[in-house]
This record gives C-alpha cells, structure tokens and sequence, in this order.
C-alpha cells in the first residue's frame, strides 16, 4: 500500500491541520450567504454555543492535541488515508482519466467513520458522557456505534422504522457495537423524523449529552464542523491527486444527500477555480413533485428544492408552497433526505457548485458497472455518481476523480429487488434466484 | 431596535390577575371539532388562547402535541385554513398563534414573514410564538410584528445564559413564555425547582412571566402563580384530552365539557396562587 501513503510534510506535521484557506467558510457566525445560522428552541442554544466554543478550541487551535489524536485515530483505528485509485477500465471507457477516492476502505465502509470519529473524540474531550445520532441508511448510524465502542461511550441511535427494515444489517451492527437503536415511528419514518426525534432527546439531555449529527446540516456549528472532520477526504484526494499526476483533476464528482461526502471532498478543491465540482444528487423516479400528496419523488434538494429553514439551518428543501417538508424519496435511503447543507447550497448558488440529478435507473445501472468493470461494489449512495459519469462523461475534462463514498454490502438485498422490477441492461443474471428469494 | 410595539389585547389579559394560557392544535382532529374545543377553552376562562398551525418538522414538541399536529396536517390543516379559523372563532379571549418560522417565511408573495405577519393581523391574532426562532434571526419578524402591532413571544429556558436573556428580552413583547424545564413539550407532574429559578432570574424585567411546559392541574397552578408567575400556559394535559376523545371515540361536546372543566380547575388554581401570594406579600 506504500503507494498510497502520500501525505506531505505539510499534512502531517501541522501544528493547526484543519486551518486551510477553503475552509474559513462560515466559521465565525455559521453563515454562508444567507444560508446557514441556528434555528434551534431555545433550550438548545447553551449547547450549540458550548459546542462552537469547543469546536473553536479542540478543533480550529488543536487545543490539547484534540487534531492530532483524531488524525492517529484515524490512521490507526480508520485505515487512514485512503487510496486514490486509476480506474482503469472506467478510463477507457470514457476516453479520460478517472480516478477514485476510495472512501469504501474506510472502516465501517463508508466516509462516514471521519465525522462519526472526530464528534466522540470531541464529545469526550468535552466532558460529555453519552452520545446520541440519528440515521437514515444506518451508515452514519453505524459509524458512530464504532467509534462510541472505541472510545467507550455510551450510544443511542434512532432510527426510522421503515428504514430499520430496508437496513436491518446496518441495525444488528450499530447493536454489536453496544448501541441501542431507537425505532422513530412518527411520519413515515426515515430520516428527517430521525432527525427531529434525535433533536428532542438532546432538548432534555443537553447537559451531559452530545448530539453526533450526521451530515454538515443542522445549526452551527454543525456545518462548519463536519466539514472540517470530512475535508480529510479532499486534502489527501488533493495531494495524491497531485502526486500522481503531478497536477490537479478537472473534475471531482460527489453524491449528495445532506452532503457530508460532497463537501468533505470538494473542501480543499473551492478555491482551486480551474476543478469543476460536481455534486450528484437523487433524482429517484422523477423531479416533478405530487404537492396534493406532500410527496417529492426524489431528493434534489440542490437541483429542485427551495429556500427554507430545517433543522435549525436555513438551506435549500424540497418543500410544498405552504412550507411544509416533502417526503422524499431515493433508491439509496442516504440520499433520502429533504434538506441538504447549507454551504453546498450557498456554494450552488455562487455558481461554483454545478448541481445535477440522476435518477434511480441511472443509478442502478451506475451501480452494475462500478460493480461488473471495476470490481467494486459501492453503495447505491455513491452509485449515483457514476450515473453521472456515464451520462455526461463528454462534458468533464480530462483528469476526473469520483468519491466512492462507501461500499455497496449494505445494499446487496436492495439493489437485487431493485434490479428485479427494472430493466437494466448491465445487471447479470439473477433468475436463479426467481424462486424462494 | 426600539422598544417593540405591544398588543393591547395581551396587556390586558395579564393586567388584572394571573392569566390562563391555554394552548391546542388548530384542526386537531378536524376543523368543526376544534373550534369547539378552542371555543370550550374560552368558556371555561383563557385569557390569551395559543392556536398551534402545525408544521411537519416541530422539534420542540413531544410526543403528545406532534401526534396532534399530524392529525391536524392528514385532516388538511393549511395556514390558509388557519387564519380563517381564526377568524371563524367566537372567542373573548386574544390570540396568539404558534407555530415554526418555515410557515411564516414561506407565506405569501415575496420573501420574509412579513405577508403572514400582515394576514394574522388581519385575522386578529395578537401574537406570534416560533419556537425554531432565536433572538439572532428574528429582527425581520419582529419589524414585521412591529408594523402591524403583534406582540412577538420568546421562550426563555432554564438553560438561557444571561448574555442571551438580555437579547431576548430586547425583541420580546406581550410575555415571555417561561419554559419549565428542560426537554420538549408534555405534562407533567412535577413543578420543577428550575421555574423558581428562571422566574428569580427573570423579576428585574418589566413583562408578564407566563410559565409553561408540563402544567397539568390546579394544583400545579395554584404553586406556580404562588411562585411568581404572571400566568400559566398549558398546552398537552388539554392535547391530552383531545387526543382521549379521539381514541374513545367521543362525542364532540363530551371532549369540550372536558376541557372546559379542566380549564376552570387551572384558572381556579391560578387565582388561589395569586391570592396566596397576595397575602404572603402582606404579612411581609
């Protein structure tokens, strides 16, 4: 793996690591644009100010070594860093160089163990004793457990019920952890009702609890701070990238849901103005919305939604003409959300965020051939993104690097039934499985 | 900011003795049933009635009131429906309207709150209460409010650090809603040592305390106007007993005597707490 162990001096031995230029976004006053800020009940508020003062001093001043302990931690317990790889047959396929971030490597098999990891670590640097989460494909969930076992703190996680059952092996991991894993049943129970549940549990536990958000959504500090745990992704993407081929991509392509990977991998790429950033999200059956029924069929928010506060943020949704969120809707349930980040939606707003949608089909069939050419299963989530390359590979330039957000073991049992009521062209034959699947 | 505009109505309902501040869910369960209900509340003594118009994301609820906001959105509640209850009721008592700020910046044409701060003036609603709102984001509202002579609400919670108190109390204007405890909505059976706490911290400032979350009795009542409060606010033991006429199937008026009784036993309660306290002051 020694190829892939290409961080410089300059990453590694930083007395301040995460103070980089593309990362001062929002840091004072939680703003980006007019996006952003802390729409919280009041009881809330002592908290996210408890919370941005450590942020401020854990993670911005490294006080305590709080940085450099994380960054072992990741190293040791995560697999730190992770590969950036060619792949090969996706280059010849598209007549361009396509390289992969290989966030699948992590530990837990997705990205989301870097935010999951720094939160507890910061939880526990803060003196608090109990960690809550909320989570949608129960990765994020998932993560959290792990690194609530690794640092020895106690964990709940709650969970929709319906995806409880489109996730069960998400559910019997977090419980192996030591978590309990709360079932949400209030609306149709995914991941915003997750969200609201999880955000009730800290109004009454605030003093001794801390809330491990699982997205850079939320009120600040939330945005900013996940961002920063997750920027890990683009600051060796970006030295690798660099290493490799000894200058930047073109492009670089993310999936988005609330937007943790996208924004951890397009972090240090802002400010380098010649790399596109394209974010990918769940354009599920279709982009029209069924206002009668509340319902949008998708979870564009970037693409479609509008502005509006969730969640303590004002961002982009996808909500009716009275306000009210919509039930979104995405084969990969992480994607499934109706609001995302505040700083991808200022982002996509100034223009330097180009924002499109792919829809299940496409994602599907992005999924097979990640799968069937590269030898890698990634998740429906990040299946997505390679949608996106296969449908406007002629318009990116000549270096593109994809986020494999994580690892598509979670989806098998999905993707096969999804796979099973489509035609898709790519998929392999499965029909040994017609009977008594 | 100058001193924000009060609403005469509210004034009054806290300047002769303590004030009875119920609160319900608009449309829960259906419209027809719950003007009923709010109209019962009116009987039985409100002095200020909070109309919840349900959002789909409340995080400062429990369980007891979001079950009641999602009776309300699946029976076709909308802030259109809202405002017309509001002026479909026959009531005494002044109005006050609760709900999260997505509703109140999305309504209307244009951007800000200010096209729903201008139609629940024209519905007389008195007052608004946004729990998702802080101090830090609510100068627009409150211009609006000013403009059009609504009171603005804030929450003051036990954790609330005296830096943020003072710019509550900056934009606050009608009452402060005292929060109890901490923790979302819900009743409860304990009167907390933190409102004793909340209600000394909050003394030096010159706007009826109203104290709320978890008030599900006279007795609870009595203790907690005893203790300094300028009013009570009760909103899940009255969601409560909607929610019972929905599972028992009860009839309309049945629910409405119920809650017109538990009303008269809460503003009995309140008066016997001023009266305690007046007489506490005397003998000082």
């Amino acid at each position: 793996m020694s190829e892939t162990d290409t961080r410089t001096t300059e990453a590694t031995d930083g007395a301040v690591p995460s103070r980089r230029p593309g990362r001062e976004r929002g840091r004072d006053d939680g703003k980006f644009g007019r996006y952003g800020g802390q729409y919280v009940p009041e009881a809330l508020m002592p908290a996210i100010e408890e919370l941005a003062d450590a942020y401020e001093r854990y993670v911005l001043n490294n006080e305590d070594g709080f940085m450099d302990e994380f960054r072992e931690r990741l190293a040791a317990f995560g697999g730190r860093p992770t590969p950036l790889q060619r792949a090969d047959r996706l280059s010849e396929r598209y007549d361009t160089e396509v390289f992969l971030k290989r966030e699948d490597l992590l530990h837990g098999g997705a990205h989301k163990l870097n935010n999951a990891l720094g939160q507890v670590l910061l939880a526990k640097y803060m003196g608090k004793e109990r960690i809550i989460a909320e989570t949608g494909a129960g990765q994020h969930g998932t993560a959290t457990a792990m690194a609530a076992a690794h640092l020895d703190m106690p964990c709940t996680i709650y969970m929709g019920e319906r995806d409880i059952n489109r996730q069960r092996p998400n559910v019997f991991r977090m419980k192996l952890n030591g978590s309990e894993v709360k079932p949400v049943t209030t609306g149709r129970g995914t991941l915003k009702e997750a969200i609201s549940e999880t955000m009730r549990d800290w109004a009454e536990t605030v003093e001794d609890t801390h809330y491990v958000i699982g997205s850079i959504v939320g009120p600040h500090p939330f945005p900013v701070m996940v961002r920063d745990f997750q920027a890990v992704i683009s600051e060796e993407a970006r030295e690798q990238a660099i290493e490799k081929t000894g200058g930047l991509p073109t492009d670089v392509v993310a999936c988005a849901g609330g937007g943790s990977n996208t924004m951890g991998t397009f972090a240090d790429f802002v400010d380098d103005e010649s790399v596109a950033l394209h974010a990918v999200e769940a354009g599920g059956s279709t982009l029209e919305v069924d206002e009668e029924e509340g319902v949008a069929p998708n979870s564009a928010s970037l693409y479609a939604g509008d502005e509006g506060v969730l969640h303590g943020a004002r961002t982009k949704l996808l909500q009716d003409s009275d306000g009210q969120i919509m039930e979104s809707h995405s084969v990969s349930s992480g994607l499934d959300y109706a609001g995302v980040g505040p700083e991808l939606a200022y982002l996509v707003d100034e223009g330097r965020v180009d924002p499109v949608a792919v829809d299940d089909d496409a994602a599907l069939e992005g999924f097979h051939r990640l799968s069937n050419t590269e030898g890698i299963i990634p998740a429906l989530e990040t299946a997505h993104a390679f949608g996106y390359l296969e449908e406007h590979h002629e318009d990116l330039g000549e270096r593109v690097i994809v986020n494999v957000s994580g690892r598509g073991d979670k989806d098998l049992d999905a993707a096969i039934e999804e796979t099973d009521q489509r035609d898709v062209p790519n998929a392999p034959d499965m029909s040994m499985f017609t009977e008594g699947i | 900011m100058g001193e924000p505009a009060n609403s005469s109505a509210i004034a009054a309902a806290f300047a002769d003795g303590p004030a009875y501040v119920p609160y319900l869910v608009v449309g829960d369960p259906d419209y027809e049933s719950s003007k009923a209900y709010v109209e019962a509340l009116d009987r039985g003594g409100a002095d200020v009635i909070e109309l919840g118009l349900p959002f789909s994301e409340p995080i400062a609820e429990g369980s007891t009131i979001q079950e009641a906001l999602v009776r309300s959105l699946d029976a076709g509640m909308t802030p259109e429906r809202f405002f017309a209850f509001a002026e479909d009721l026959d009531v005494d008592a002044a109005l006050v309207c609760m709900t999260y700020y997505n509703l109140i910046y999305q309504y209307g044409e244009g951007e800000g709150p200010r096209p729903f701060v201008e139609r629940a003036a024209a519905a007389e609603i008195q007052g608004l209460v946004v729990p998702d709102l802080p101090a830090e984001e609510a100068d627009p509202l409150r211009e609006a409010c000013d403009e059009f002579g609504l009171d603005l609400v804030f929450i003051v919670a036990p954790t609330t650090r005296a830096d943020r108190l003072d710019r509550l109390m900056e934009r606050v204007s009608g009452y402060v809603y005292v929060q109890a405890r901490l923790g979302t909505t819900g009743a409860r059976d304990d009167v907390s040592d933190q409102t004793t706490a909340s209600l000394d911290r909050l003394r030096e400032y010159d706007v009826p305390k109203a104290v709320g979350f978890g008030i599900s009795s006279g007795e609870h009542a009595e203790r907690i106007v005893a203790g300094g409060a300028d009013g009570i606010i009760v909103g899940s033991a009255l969601v409560d007993i909607v929610a019972e006429g929905v599972a028992e199937d009860l009839p309309t008026a049945a629910v409405a005597d119920r809650l017109e009784a538990l009303s008269r036993e809460l503003t009995e309660g309140a008066e016997r707490g001023r009266r305690s306290r007046a007489e506490a002051t005397e003998s000082v």
